[in-house]
């Protein structure tokens, strides 16, 4: 682990940095047998998100994740990690199939957001994102999601409404880009910098909100110093977890999901 | 009661565009007396925009209301009973600014928060009502927000009754951080469960309707009507010019760009929007449909 904790600033430059290890590094150090799983059955192929089958220390799981490029070529192929609906369709679509056989799901978090565009809009982004929730709160199969680097808001929640939520040590999560929010609270994207240490997107900060519940380390100076390491911690977190979650019954597995949510906010009255 | 809810609002015709300058000649416009219609630019006298429901009398722009004036005319007289009205907004991240900026908002709108919830009737049909104030931080979710909508489908689900929410949004309130981004699954969860009960929920996309609220609740009716010409959609329009670099046409995002996509069940006006809600409902009431 590394030594002194990392400003909100420079995690996010850690988890932007060109040899951060992408979901495609590590599904082949973390699991055996993946095999991908095409389509959202309505529209197309997003190759921003994809999803499988695979074997976990030999038990079936369906695994999604986004898909992050290491260099301009394999960006363009998946956007950037930013999703059209068809992508949170296709991750819908296999974590219904993931229920139906039974089949815990695992997924790996990795985007700067939702993708912004026409086509995107014409095809019903909001309606997408929002039936990933609904439906994720319902699924009747243990959902566990990681955060790798990027937690870019409801392109991040859409595979994150989950029974728990883990992040890698230098992993961000939030509502909107620290530039995004310097922009629109302060008319000033320079800003950014200030915004990202003030607005509390670090996997600490997340844990003290309730919104994760388990950091996972990386080796010293982040995950790209050594993805094998990296890849270990990922997979001995799933090891001590993911059949805890598998042997819960159903029912309470709902209501402990339904219930980590519920509670998060804070108000008076 | 109703009256304590809103006691600080100044008038019923509370709502003006801004003259931005950029009308024809650039005539200075008196925002009190007349309104400049945000679509079609076209300025018409205050009073009649107010008389027909402040609807563009030239291009049937749906204009955005205050929680109070919406009741008024969706609630039947008297019926409404608040939940949730001392709720009271904090400060999770420490954002600098944040508290005063919602009392003084409290203040010139009357309203505690930017959405109202509780129980009426709607053409004699009882049901839980929310109505989002975009008057109020542009109706953005933070913890209130997200609470009080979880607690009306709660409380809907345990009475069975139904749920119509007027929505209206700029999005997630960023001065909550992460806070207000789980305000999205929280909702959906509570209109998961209500859902899973049998229950029906009526979704009135009002202007404008956008971003994490776009993407949660607002997305997720049984029924999902709009009134025409409002603002609908999930990013901004100035982030997609950015993104694809050129001008998006006037209609994209609008409530008919979005029925003729298929998100959108049906465009109401809004003077007949009670009687088409009182009809729904009693189409939805229990021992309605086959045993």
């Amino acid at each position: 682990m590394s030594g002194n904790p990392l400003t909100a600033w420079e995690r996010l430059e850690l988890v932007k940095h060109k040899n951060r290890p992408t979901a495609k590094d590590y599904i082949p150090l973390i699991f055996d047998h993946f095999l991908e799983l095409h389509g959202d059955r309505c529209y197309g192929d997003d190759s921003a998100i994809i999803g499988g089958v695979a074997r976990f220390r030999r038990i079936p799981v369906t695994v999604i994740a986004n898909v992050k490029g290491r260099d301009l070529e394999e960006n363009k192929h998946s956007n950037f990690a930013m999703a059209h609906p068809e992508g949170y369709r296709k991750a819908l679509r296999l974590m219904k199939q993931a229920e139906k056989f039974r089949r815990p799901v695992i997924c790996l978090v990795d985007t700067p957001g939702a993708y912004c565009g026409i086509e995107a809009e014409e095809r019903g982004q909001h309606e997408a994102i929002a039936r990933s929730q609904m439906d994720m709160m319902m699924m009747r199969t243990p959902i566990l999601s990681i955060i790798l680097g990027e937690g870019g808001s409801g392109g991040a929640l859409a595979l994150s409404v989950c029974d728990q939520l883990a992040m890698m040590q230098n992993a961000t999560y939030s509502v909107i880009s620290p530039q995004g929010f310097a922009s629109i609270l302060w008319k000033d994207a320079s800003r950014a910098k200030e915004a990202a240490n003030m607005v509390k997107i670090t996997a600490e900060d997340l844990m003290d909100f309730g919104v994760c519940e388990a950091i996972i380390p990386e080796p010293v100076g982040g995950a790209h110093k050594n993805p094998q390491l990296a890849a270990e911690a990922i997979s001995g977190y799933l090891r001590d977890n993911l059949e805890i979650f598998m042997r819960k019954p159903i029912d309470k597995l709902l209501e402990t999901r339904y219930s980590k949510f519920r509670k998060i906010g804070r108000f008076s009255e | 009661m109703l009256e304590d809810l809103f006691d600080k609002v100044k008038s019923r015709v509370g709502v003006q565009q801004p003259n931005d300058g950029k009308a024809k000649g650039n005539v200075t416009v008196p925002t009190d007396m007349m309104f400049k219609c945000p679509r079609c630019q076209k300025v018409e006298f205050m009073e009649n925009f107010a008389l027909g429901g402040k609807v563009c009398p030239n291009c049937s722009y749906h204009s955005r209301l205050t929680a109070r004036e919406r009741l008024e005319m969706t609630a039947d007289t008297g019926t409404f009973v608040p939940y949730d009205d001392a709720m009271n907004t904090l400060n999770p991240i420490d954002f600098p600014g944040y508290l005063e900026k919602i009392q003084k908002l409290q203040q010139s709108t009357g309203n505690t928060e930017a959405v109202v919830t509780g129980e009426c009737a709607i053409e004699a049909t009882p049901c839980v009502l929310g109505i989002m104030d975009s008057h109020f931080m542009m109706a953005s979710m933070g913890s209130v927000v997200g609470e009080k909508i979880t607690r009306a489908f709660e409380h809907a689900t345990e009475k069975r009754l139904p749920v119509i929410l007027f929505t209206a949004s700029g999005g997630a309130r960023m001065q909550e951080g992460i806070i207000s981004l789980m305000q999205m699954a929280k909702t959906s969860g509570a209109v998961a469960r209500h859902s899973e009960a049998g229950l029906l929920y009526i979704t009135v996309l009002t202007d404008p309707t956008t971003g994490g609220v776009a993407a949660s609740f607002a997305s997720l009716g049984d029924i999902i009507l709009a009134e025409p010409k409002v603002l609908i959609g999930f990013a901004g329009r100035r982030v997609i010019e950015n993104t694809i670099r050129q001008k998006l046409p006037d209609d994209f995002q609008s409530a008919e760009f979005f029925l003729q996509h298929g998100f959108v069940d049906m465009l109401v006006e809004r003077k007949s929007m009670r009687k088409i809600l009182g009809r729904l409902l009693r189409f939805h009431r229990e021992g309605e449909g086959m045993q």
